[in-house]
């Protein structure tokens, strides 16, 4: 029961491992009621991984009910009237199982691990909190008392989520990116029972999901068994509508601060405003996403060596590109100052390296390096089923298909040069940016 | 010599004891599924070996093994794994220094080569020094005031007071400003040895190529000397409660008492009633009655420490201010039953049973599987451990859970760090 977003500081970048290009022999149908499955075999253990993921995130929390979403998805563990609460977890602990969930801003997913004998009983307990949930009134208190309790312990208590809290929230002016996915204090505490009722009517709906099942499975068993179990929910017609907003063209560049007494070591961050693999026109997210890696992945990115071993400015940098959104998303470059250097002093540094990408960064050894470690990241990802399964899973929550995760690798070998330098021409420009700073306020 | 590991299914992993020609001997799972190699390995030695005025020594040296090595200064050292996408990392603890090696099979050669190189040859060049040392400070400044690490550094100085286990494993900024290259090269001396390391690899190599390797990369190592002796030692002042001031509308809570380690008998029922007590499954006491049943916090648990000359069960969670009392009442109560009353025969059944089937769920990634094989050796359990381990927990009784409940929880006395402002303690 989680929120997914980005870490604040990456040591490395966020490589969003995909599968490669032949990929994993994986299959995908749609059952009757428009419940999309995707199946993908791994018969090294006989273990099933079981997820169903519902398109809707914190970006779909209906206006003055930040935080719904998230709400919700503590709350799906609170028992049907068939299985009152706690009885899944159970079930789930006394076959071996784990367990999870996880909110982000376009998408919620539940999830269990267990032998794979076990996967028609999890089919038969999540087809059944899809539609039956209870939601009794003497649970919602308590667990909106946790879900504060998260928020107070992720954000309350920590100023650099704070920092990325209002780095957000200044980046997207108008779209609901800018709003934290455990939802702001003041919303969550007004939360009830009719908001969180309202929302499961609207979007736990057969259409509205995808079951992905990895693991020593076939599609036929599968088909079968998601047939007996999901397969009985009646359809809602169509798939619930999602009301998203469209970022304006951004013209202020923007500086915010996060002072604080508990802050002994500062940190620089700046975030763009660019495309995501959704809203990309051509190739813009390809090479967004080499670009990350060119300049800031890790300790032979074009950053790290000019700003901490050249220069010895800062003692880490890099940067960062999520692109999996369904709207324009946010691209990192972040600095830790070396003692004695100020913010503004590293901002500068930080600029005037940035400015010299298109001349002295994408030289072809550069460009090789990045390549060959993001397509590894894809072979190595097909090591573990759970990160396959949340690698489909995520992707076609966001609406992207199958064939463009199966090519995303051949898809970054073709990125050229020129592509990346026309990339950080266009993008990571001061009118699209927010810079942050995190820094010790007097008491 | 084989092990498997037995599930209620089946047994998904056949776990080989290889000795090379070079008399290296790791545990060596062979899998062509994923065109990868994944190497775990655990060098006996760590933080607790730190010079006394000095600790954060053991993990700068670990940060250090990949700035660097033969001919390669960092920067081309990084490079030769980035080009290939080789992943490789070093980490210390109180009792070791591991690490972890990730390679596609086609470049096994260079990253083979590559480790040899980091564990044999590291250059401890100045301005490495300096850049890691710099890194570390940063990151322990970063750190200071969050209230989940500060009430874990005043757990261990209070509980483990005097004991190289009571200094924090990363140092202070102040300590590491004043580790020198001779401290870094005294103890890469004194861990990084033959006959110190425990070595487990998965991935799709056979084992004659293996073998080959293992000599290259460990067989030319040093002979180890004795470390010093870390003395046993007993977690103090149970029965106090420490208040950490911080100005935050939530106190971080860390409390522990005896523990057993893994190595004992009573090892295995004391892990089934951590379990049933905090384990990491929403079914456990202390997530129903502190989270599920009052909403007092979003993360409640407990867990048993084994260090090599330690051990101890200690628990986490975090609540408002206000709420810390009776977070505390709630938690003290709970353990009070589990001695008194122990836990019902179902839900010790229901307890084994979760154990026993997750087992396998620990052996699904190649990187998974070598790690877990690692700690195994560096446990000193066998290879045959994997195929007992089930057994073991499926006999544990209800005699047992009572012996074990008395050792760990005995009068009941716990030491409690909290960090923050709590209300009325």
């Amino acid at each position: 029961m989680d929120t997914a977003s980005k870490p604040l500081l990456r040591a490395d970048a966020a490589s969003f491992g995909r599968t490669e290009g032949s990929g994993p022999s994986l299959s995908s149908f749609t059952l009757d009621n428009g419940l999309d499955v995707v199946v993908i075999p791994d018969r090294r253990v006989p273990v099933a991984t079981h997820m169903i993921w519902y398109r809707n995130g914190s970006a779909d929390d209906p206006l003055g009910q930040s935080g719904i979403a998230h709400f919700l998805e503590h709350l799906m563990f609170k028992g049907t009237e068939k299985h009152p609460a706690g009885e899944f977890s159970k079930v789930v602990s006394g076959l071996g199982g784990q367990e999870n969930a996880f909110t982000s801003f376009d998408y919620t997913a539940y999830f269990q691990r267990v032998a794979r004998e076990n996967l028609k009983t999890m089919m038969e307990f999540e087809a059944d909190r899809m539609t039956n949930l209870l939601l009794e009134e003497s649970v919602i208190g308590p667990e909106r008392d946790v879900v504060l309790e998260e928020r107070r312990m992720r954000v309350e208590t920590d100023p650099s989520a704070q920092l990325s809290e209002a780095m957000a929230a200044s980046l997207f002016v108008h779209h609901p990116y800018g709003i934290p996915i455990i939802g702001w204090m003041h919303e969550i505490e007004t939360l009830n029972r009719d908001h969180a009722l309202d929302y499961y009517r609207r979007f736990y709906t057969p259409e509205n999901g995808i079951l992905v099942v990895a693991g020593d499975v076939t599609e036929d068993e599968v088909r079968r068994l998601a047939d007996a179990t999901y397969g009985r929910i009646a359809p809602q017609g169509k798939r619930p509508l999602r009301v998203r907003p469209r970022e304006p063209e951004p013209v202020a560049a923007r500086h915010i601060t996060v002072a604080d007494p508990k802050v002994e070591q500062p940190t620089l961050q700046r975030l763009y405003l660019v495309p995501s693999c959704r809203t990309a026109s051509q190739r813009d997210c390809y090479a967004l996403e080499l670009l990350a890696e060119v300049i800031g992945g890790g300790p032979t990115s074009y950053l790290y060596r000019k700003l901490v071993m050249e220069r010895g400015i800062a003692v880490n940098a890099g940067a960062w590109y999520m692109s999996s959104a369904m709207e324009d998303t946010r691209f990192c470059v972040y600095a830790v100052p070396a003692e004695g250097v100020s913010l503004q002093a590293l901002e500068e540094a930080v600029d005037q390296v940035l400015n010299t990408i298109s001349a002295e960064a994408l030289d072809a050894d550069s460009i090789e390096r990045a390549k060959t470690r993001l397509v590894a990241e894809t072979i190595y990802s097909t090591d573990s089923q759970s990160s396959l399964a949340r690698i489909y899973g995520s992707a076609l929550a966001i609406g992207e298909t199958i064939e463009e995760v199966r090519r995303w690798p051949v898809e970054i070998e073709t990125v050229m040069k020129d592509d990346l330098a026309s990339a950080a021409e266009r993008y990571l420009i001061p009118r699209r940016s927010v810079t942050g700073y995190l820094q010790k306020s007097a008491s | 010599m084989t092990a498997s590991v037995e599930t209620r299914s089946s047994s998904p992993t056949t776990v080989n004891a290889l000795t090379s020609p070079g008399g290296v001997e790791a545990w060596h799972v062979e899998s062509d599924v994923v065109p990868l190699i994944a190497v775990s390995f655990i060098f006996e030695g760590g933080s607790a070996h730190d010079p006394a005025d000095k600790p954060g020594v053991a993990q700068m040296l670990a940060r250090l093994l990949d700035e660097g090595a033969g001919d390669y200064d960092s920067d081309a050292f990084q490079e030769r794994l980035a080009a290939r996408a080789i992943e490789l990392s070093f980490n210390a603890g109180n009792d070791a220094l591991g690490g972890s090696l990730k390679t596609l099979v086609k470049h096994a050669d260079e990253a083979f080569e590559l480790l040899r190189l980091a564990l044999a040859e590291p250059r401890f060049d100045q301005d490495s020094i300096e850049r890691v040392r710099a890194q570390t400070i940063a990151g322990l400044k970063y750190q200071q005031n969050d209230p989940g690490v500060m009430a874990t550094r005043r757990f261990f100085e209070e509980g483990f007071a005097g004991h190289p286990y009571g200094r924090p494993t990363s140092g202070t900024p102040e300590s590491v400003a004043a580790i020198t290259r001779d401290d870094l090269i005294a103890m890469h001396r004194a861990i990084i040895a033959r006959g110190r390391v425990k070595i487990a690899v998965v991935g799709a190599i056979g084992s004659d190529n293996l073998a080959n390797l293992l000599d290259k990369v460990f067989g030319a190592l040093p002979e180890a000397k004795p470390l010093s002796v870390i003395e046993p030692a007993a977690l103090h002042k149970l029965g106090s409660r420490i208040v950490v001031d911080l100005d935050v509308p939530q106190s971080v809570i860390r409390f522990g008492m005896n523990g057993l380690a893994w190595r004992d008998p009573g090892f295995i029922p004391a892990y089934v009633l951590n379990h049933i007590l905090g384990g990491g499954a929403f079914t456990s006491r202390l997530f129903q009655e502190v989270r599920e049943k009052r909403g007092l916090a979003y993360s409640v648990g407990t867990s048993l420490v084994s260090y090599r000359s330690a051990s101890m069960t200690w628990g986490y969670t975090a609540t408002k201010n206000e709420r810390v009392i009776e977070a505390l009442d709630v938690i003290a109560d709970e353990m009070a039953k589990l001695t008194s009353e122990g836990p019902s025969d179902d839900e010790l059944q229901k307890a084994k049973d979760y154990l026993i089937g997750s087992y396998a769920l620990g052996f699904d990634t190649s990187t998974k599987i070598a790690h877990t094989l690692a700690q195994i050796a560096f446990e000193g359990l066998g290879i045959d451990y994997i195929g007992r381990r089930n057994g073991l927990v499926a006999a544990v009784t209800q005699a047992d859970i009572r012996n074990a409940a008395e050792r760990i929880f005995g009068d009941g006395k716990m030491l409690t760090v909290i960090a923050g402002r709590p209300t009325g303690v």
